[in-house]
C-alpha cells in the first residue's frame, strides 16, 4: 500500500460501521451458499454410493439422513440450492449488463428470496 | 485479504463528551471518529452536542460548527460545499456520502461520523488516498490518440458525446472504491470502482484511439475481476452515477472481442 507516512497509521473501521445493505448480504450468502452445495452434493453422492455397497450400509446412512438433523441439513440445502439457482441467474443477467439500473438490481433481489422460499416449499409438498 | 477484524493500532475506544450547548432547545448528538497522529493512543469516539437551530441543513454544516464554537482541532476536508469537489467524503451513518449534500434530517438517531472505510488514516476523518489516486493514473484518464491532431478540436457526435453521460460527471470522491468489500480485501491488486468507471468513460469515448491498449491492460484477474457485482458502489455513490454498470460494461467488451 502506498501510504506515505513513516508512521504506522490506522486503518479505518469498515464492516463494523458500514450499513449491513440487501445486496451485500445477499452477495455473501450466495458465496455460502455455493459452498454449503458443494458439500451437500458430498453427502448425497455418500448417500447414492451407500445404495451401491450393501443394503445394511445403506440403512445406516439412510438413518442418518432421514433423522431429524439430516433432513434439517436436506432442507436447508434445498433453499440454498433455489437461491443459489435464482441469484445466478440475476449474475447472468448483469453479465450482459441486463437489470443494473438503480433499485432494479434490489427488486430483482427480494425476487430472488421471495422465490427461493416458493420454491423450497413446492419442492417439499411435491415430493412428500 | 479478508479480514474482518480491525489491527490493534486501529480499535476504537471511547473519547471525550464535550459539553452540551446551553440554553439550546434543539440538539443533536454527534459521535465522531477521531485519531491525533501525534499521540501514541488509539483511534477514539468523541461524543459532541450540537444546537440544530443556530446550524445550516446539511451534515458539513454541523461539522464545520463544531471546529468553530466547541473544538477547533475537529479535522476533515471541505471545499466546495456543493457536491463537486468530492472533499468531503466520509462514512455518515452508516454510508459513504459527502458531508456537504447529506441533510441531517436523512439520519435517525445519533449522527455517527466515521472517515471511509478501510483506508490509512491520516488524522481525524481525513484517509490517505495516495494509493487510490495513483490507481486512477493508472487507467490514463486522458484521450490518447494515433492520428494527427485535427486543426480545430477532436469532434463528436452528439449521440458518441451521450454515451459520456453518467460517467464524466464523477468526482472522485472515493465513496464508491472504499464502500466495496472487494476493494476492503484486495485494493492492493483490484482497482476498484471508481478507477475502473474512469477506465470506461475513456474506452468508449469515440475520440480515443488507444481501446485496445486499455482492455488489454484490464484483462488481469485482480485489476477488473475482482468485481463480484455485489453493487454497494452504485448504492453509496453521492452523484447517483452506476459503477458496477460501468464494470460489467467493460466485462462484456471483454468477452466481445474475444468472439
Amino acid at each position: 500500500m502506498a501510504d506515505t507516512g513513516q508512521i504506522n497509521r490506522p486503518l479505518s473501521p469498515h464492516l463494523s460501521i458500514f450499513r449491513h445493505w440487501m445486496n451485500m448480504m445477499m452477495s455473501i450468502v450466495h458465496r455460502i451458499t455455493g459452498v454449503g452445495l458443494g458439500l451437500t452434493g458430498i453427502l448425497l453422492v455418500w448417500w447414492f454410493l451407500a445404495a451401491a455397497v450393501s443394503a445394511e450400509y445403506f440403512a445406516f446412512v439412510d438413518d442418518i439422513l432421514t433423522s431429524w438433523i439430516g433432513l434439517l441439513v436436506l432442507t436447508v440445502s434445498l433453499w440454498a440450492f433455489w437461491y443459489h439457482m435464482l441469484n445466478g441467474i440475476r449474475h447472468l443477467r448483469w453479465d450482459m449488463v441486463k437489470g443494473m439500473g438503480i433499485g432494479e438490481y434490489a427488486r430483482a433481489g427480494w425476487i430472488t428470496i421471495i422465490g427461493s422460499v416458493v420454491l423450497t416449499l413446492i419442492t417439499i409438498f411435491v415430493a412428500i | 485479504m479478508v479480514e474482518l477484524t480491525l489491527p490493534k493500532n486501529s480499535r476504537m475506544t471511547v473519547g471525550k463528551t464535550w459539553p452540551k450547548p446551553v440554553g439550546a432547545k434543539n440538539v443533536r448528538t454527534f459521535n465522531i471518529y477521531r485519531y491525533d497522529p501525534d499521540s501514541s493512543a488509539n483511534p477514539r469516539v468523541d461524543t459532541y452536542f450540537v444546537d440544530i437551530d443556530s446550524c445550516g441543513p446539511m451534515v458539513l454544516d454541523a461539522l464545520i460548527k463544531i471546529k468553530n464554537e466547541i473544538d477547533p482541532t475537529l479535522t476533515f476536508r471541505r471545499s466546495c460545499r456543493e457536491g463537486i469537489c468530492g472533499s468531503c467524503a466520509m462514512n455518515i451513518d452508516g454510508k459513504n456520502t459527502l458531508a456537504c449534500i447529506y441533510g441531517m434530517d436523512e439520519i435517525k438517531g445519533d449522527v455517527k461520523i466515521y472517515p471511509l472505510p478501510h483506508m490509512p488514516v491520516v488524522k481525524d476523518l481525513i484517509p490517505d488516498l495516495t494509493h487510490f489516486y495513483a490507481q486512477h493514473a493508472s487507467i490514463m484518464p486522458w484521450l490518447e490518440t494515433k492520428t494527427n491532431r485535427p486543426a480545430a478540436e477532436w469532434r463528436q457526435s452528439i449521440e458518441d458525446r451521450r454515451k459520456l453521460d453518467g460517467l464524466y460527471e464523477c468526482v472522485m470522491c472515493a465513496c464508491c472504491s472504499t464502500a466495496c468489500p472487494s476493494y476492503w480485501w484486495n485494493s492492493d491488486r483490484y482497482l476498484g470502482p471508481a478507477a475502473l468507471l474512469h477506465a470506461y468513460r475513456w474506452i468508449i469515448d469515440s475520440r480515443d484511439e488507444a481501446t485496445g491498449e486499455r482492455l488489454d491492460e484490464l484483462e488481469d484477474p485482480f485489476k477488473l475481476y475482482r468485481c463480484h457485482t455485489i453493487f454497494n458502489c452504485t448504492r453509496t455513490c453521492p452523484k447517483g452515477l452506476n459503477p458496477a454498470k460501468a464494470i460489467a460494461e467493460i466485462k462484456k467488451l471483454m468477452v466481445e472481442r474475444t468472439m
